[in-house]
């Protein structure tokens, strides 16, 4: 790939970027959407992702913090069930309001909870296993790292684009 | 902020792991604190650990603001420090200076075999909460990174 197609190519991504603005600024001015620049058309899955591994971390470590509690049951999410929901939410994003006090909102992940089958469970009914309790949590702080690593990406291209150096 | 909850929950996993560290050193320093009688004897301590529930608030049918309780767990709470009901052990001392009228003294019911495993069990407890607050630390400042 010589000098000239790059360049060719950085005009075409900035002039990619400009349209998009101005669809953004279109959808706002017609009252569709309030925000006028969505960077979610942008980054694509990523940023999601990495909301989706920042709360599964809570969940594990609350499983961590709660290995001695009596009775208490391992919770984790199903990522791909969640992540695909995710998909879905930013299609038709709000939830249904019934009520005049309802406050808009995406649905959350808190219903999407699941119980993990547990291999040893103990006498006092808690079902957490501190072994793959934190093996998950070190592979999903990998896995955030990773989703981290394609949204900087992301970001780092548009910048470039945006410089056009 | 998801990552900052898991500060406060492995906070309170620490401390709710070093509140049990207590009531074991406490156990152990009275293991042999001799009494006279059996209401002023020393009993094993133990804290009673519980889920920490998710609070928000929703709209109920009269429209009033309400506080409910999710399903989801925020961390680890100590609901109180409870005395262990196992019977106390009753040595005949007649020389020993706290001695009843029937030469008996009562000795705690620490049982210290099973202080040291508890001991044992909260100081890894305590050790793999700091690791995850370190792992979350690490994805936090990895987080304010971005686009740089």
């Amino acid at each position: 790939m010589d000098c000239g197609q790059v360049i060719e190519i950085q005009r075409n991504y900035k002039l990619a970027l400009t349209l998009l603005c101005v669809i953004q600024v279109n959808k706002a001015a017609s009252g569709n959407n309030m925000a006028s620049i969505n960077f979610d058309n942008a980054l694509g899955l990523h940023a999601r992702a990495l909301q989706l591994r920042a709360s599964r971390a809570e969940v594990l470590a609350n499983n961590l913090a709660n290995a001695d509690t009596p009775g208490f049951k391992a919770r984790d999410i199903n990522f791909r069930a969640v992540l695909a929901g995710e998909v879905e939410a930013q299609k038709s994003v709000a939830v249904d309001r019934t009520h005049s006090g309802h406050l808009a909102g995406r649905s959350q992940i808190d219903e999407q909870l699941l119980y993990r089958n547990p291999t040893q469970p103990s006498i006092d009914g808690n079902t957490v296993d501190t072994q793959i309790e934190k093996s998950q949590f070190a592979k999903n702080s990998m896995d955030y790292n990773s989703t981290f690593e394609f949204l900087s990406s992301k970001f780092k291209g548009l910048r470039s684009a945006v410089r056009g150096e | 902020m998801s990552l900052t909850n898991v500060f406060d929950i492995a906070g309170s996993g620490m401390n709710a792991q070093s509140i049990r560290l207590n009531t074991t050193a406490s156990n152990i320093a009275n293991a042999e604190s001799a009494s006279s009688s059996v209401e002023e004897t020393y009993r094993a301590r133990k804290p009673w650990f519980a889920v920490m529930q998710k609070e928000f608030m929703a709209v109920n049918e009269e429209g009033e603001f309400q506080q409910l309780k999710g399903n989801t767990g925020v961390g680890v709470q100590v609901l109180g420090i409870v005395e262990k009901d196992a019977p106390l052990k009753p040595r005949f001392q007649p020389d020993h200076p706290m001695a009843n009228e029937d030469g008996y003294v009562y000795y705690p019911n620490v049982n210290v075999v099973e202080e040291m495993t508890d001991m044992m069990s909260s100081s890894r407890s305590y050790q793999m909460n700091v690791e995850v607050l370190k792992t979350a630390k690490q994805m936090l400042q990895r987080t304010l990174t971005l686009g740089q």
